[in-house]
C-alpha cells in the first residue's frame, strides 16, 4: 500500500457472497477522505464500486462460493481506477434494456450499471463481459461547490 | 403492536411517517426486512397514506431503488400513498439520473410530504 503521495493501492480476492465488499469499501472510503475527495464523489465512487461489487458476487459468480471476484483499487488526489472481475460467463452490457424508458421506469431491477455509468468518468467491460474498469477523474467543479 | 428495526413509525392525523433507521440501504437481507416492515404497514395494519423519511439515508443501492418501486406499487395497488421526503442531494441525483422521479412523489421534508398527503 503507498503513501499519500504516491495514491493509496489494494489488490484482493472476495468471496462470493453478499455483504464480503464490506471491509474493502471502507477502506476505500477512508482513502478517499484521506485523499480530499469532496463528498459528492465519495458518493459517486462508493455507489459505482458497491454495484460493481455486487454484480460480480450475484450476477457474474452467482454466488458459487468456489470462485472469488478479483478487485482492484488505485486512489490518488487526482484519480480514482477500480476493477472488478468475476469467474461467471460474462455478460453483454448493451443488452441491458434501457431502465429510463417510460414503459420500464416502474420495473424494479436493471439500474445498477447505468448508475456506474452516470457516476464515474469511465467505464468499460472486457470484451467478456466479465471485468469491469472504472475510473473517476477529480472535477475541480466538485471541489469548488464543495467549499 | 409489531416491533420495527428498520423503520420508526409515528402518527401525523391520517399520514402515517416512516423513518428509516438506517444510514446504509445496502446489505440484501436489511433492504428485505425494511421491505417487509413497511410491506406490514401497508398490508397487515391498512395504512394508505405513508410519507418515508429519508433524513438519516446517506446511501442507497439499486436493490433499495428496486424495493421501494415494489412498495410504490403496492401502495398503488391498494389505492393509497406513497411519499419520499427528506432525501439528501447525491441520492436526489440518484433519482434523477433514473428518472424515478417521476415514478414516486418526492417532497423536500417530512411536514411537506404530509401536507400533501393529507390535501
Amino acid at each position: 500500500m503507498g503513501t499519500k503521495t504516491n495514491g493509496w493501492h489494494k489488490e484482493l480476492h472476495l468471496p462470493s457472497e453478499r455483504g464480503a465488499s464490506r471491509h474493502i469499501m471502507e477502506e476505500l472510503l477512508d482513502q478517499l477522505a484521506t485523499h480530499g475527495w469532496p463528498q459528492s464523489d465519495v458518493f459517486a465512487i462508493h455507489l459505482a464500486a458497491e454495484e460493481a461489487i455486487t454484480n460480480a458476487i450475484v450476477h457474474g459468480n452467482k454466488l458459487d462460493e468456489s470462485k472469488t471476484v478479483h478487485v482492484v483499487c488505485r486512489v490518488s488526489s487526482q484519480m480514482v481506477r477500480i476493477e472488478v472481475a468475476d469467474q461467471g460467463p460474462g455478460f453483454d452490457p448493451k443488452s441491458i434494456p434501457d431502465c429510463t424508458l417510460e414503459e420500464r421506469l416502474d420495473v424494479p431491477n436493471g439500474r445498477g450499471v447505468m448508475l456506474m455509468r452516470s457516476f464515474m468518468t469511465r467505464l468499460e467491460y472486457n470484451t467478456t463481459g466479465n471485468r469491469v474498469l472504472m475510473e473517476k477523474q477529480r472535477d475541480p467543479a466538485a471541489d469548488a461547490a464543495a467549499e | 403492536m409489531s416491533t420495527h428495526r428498520r423503520i420508526d413509525v409515528s402518527a401525523r392525523g391520517p399520514v402515517t411517517v416512516v423513518q428509516i433507521v438506517d444510514k446504509k440501504i445496502l446489505d440484501e437481507s436489511a433492504i428485505q426486512e425494511m421491505g417487509s416492515e413497511i410491506l406490514g404497514l401497508i398490508e397487515q395494519d391498512g395504512r394508505r397514506s405513508l410519507a418515508l423519511d429519508f433524513s438519516h439515508v446517506e446511501y442507497l443501492s439499486s436493490a433499495a431503488l428496486g424495493k421501494l418501486i415494489t412498495l410504490d406499487r403496492k401502495m398503488k395497488g391498494h389505492q393509497g400513498r406513497l411519499s419520499l421526503c427528506s432525501i439528501r442531494p447525491e441520492i436526489l441525483e440518484v433519482f434523477k439520473i433514473t428518472k424515478l422521479n417521476k415514478v414516486f412523489d418526492i417532497r423536500k421534508d417530512v411536514a411537506e410530504a404530509v401536507a400533501a398527503l393529507d390535501a
